[in-house]
């Protein structure tokens, strides 16, 4: 009668560890080490920053999300992204899993000194906010006449 | 910025490496029932449409998809909670369930997938009459 969909003793667990070991191993693998800003591990939205030599790259990973509701600012070169999640819940109907992120949420990282804050977009497809930060002019790279 | 650099190239040349073992994210779900059916409910950021897979094999339901994230040529990442670009979980059914008859629905990168019970299970209002 119960199969493993309903079963959340057992396996959801082994998943779980099974997870944080992943994530250990990944986690523990990356060049980065953590700013003072950065959160605990497994807070929403999970964030991804890239750069190219004209500009910063900000992805954060946040499904369902209104994006008019969310607050974007940037100030000196720290950006930070506020907003909240409520997921449609059954009133009534019984829960066997309720892991996905309901409540506020408020995430802030730190860019290059050259973020420029006047040249920002954003847009949001299919649960990602992608926020596109345009670097000043002198930190493309520049080659240089020697006289 | 130099030091930067540098370390992003590292980790470009590490991310080709990974790339073959690369593993899925188990995506978070809400699972719930009512009198007609089960509905689950997966976070998949990035994944669209045409990237997702529902497979209901008998009594095992897998779903898959790749998100899809627009970046520019020559991108080097300096952080990443995210490091993998593919969803995949899977669950057993129980018999009472009509996977032929599921329904699914993607939006804002959240899965809603609705799985029926087959009639036979389906409460029933019994009327008493009075005579």
């Amino acid at each position: 009668m119960f199969g493993s969909l309903r079963n959340f003793e057992g396996g959801l667990f082994d998943d779980f560890r099974r997870l944080e070991r992943e994530m250990d191993q990944l986690f523990s693998n990356g060049p980065w080490t953590g700013g003072i800003r950065a959160s605990a591990r497994g807070s929403y939205p999970p964030i991804n920053v890239g750069v190219t030599p004209e500009r910063v790259d900000v992805y954060l990973f946040a499904a369902g999300v209104d994006p008019k509701k969310l607050e974007i600012t940037l100030h000196q070169n720290l950006l930070t992204i506020k907003g909240e999640r409520r997921p449609m819940r059954e009133e009534g109907a019984q829960y066997y899993r309720r892991e996905r992120f309901d409540g506020e949420f408020h995430r802030a990282v730190n860019l290059p000194d050259d973020a420029d804050p006047e040249r920002v977009e954003a847009n949001y497809q299919d649960g990602v906010l992608h926020v596109a930060i345009q670097r000043q002019e002198s930190a493309k790279p520049r080659q240089i006449e020697v006289k | 910025m130099k030091d930067k650099s540098e370390i992003a190239k590292q980790e470009t040349g590490n991310v080709q490496n990974r790339q073959e073992h690369e593993r899925p994210i188990s995506p978070a779900v809400d699972i719930f029932e009512d009198e007609s059916g089960i509905t689950l409910q997966a976070d998949m950021p990035g994944v669209s449409r045409d990237r997702l897979e529902i497979e209901i094999d008998r009594d095992t339901l897998a779903i898959e998809g790749k998100a899809e994230i627009p970046m520019p040529e020559g991108l080097e990442a300096i952080y990443a909670d995210v490091r993998s670009t593919r969803y995949r979980r899977s669950f057993t059914l129980s018999h009472e369930l009509n996977g032929d008859a599921a329904e699914a629905t993607l939006k804002d990168g959240i899965l809603t997938l609705r799985i029926p019970k087959r009639e036979q299970y389906q409460p029933r209002k019994i009327e008493v009459q009075v005579s």
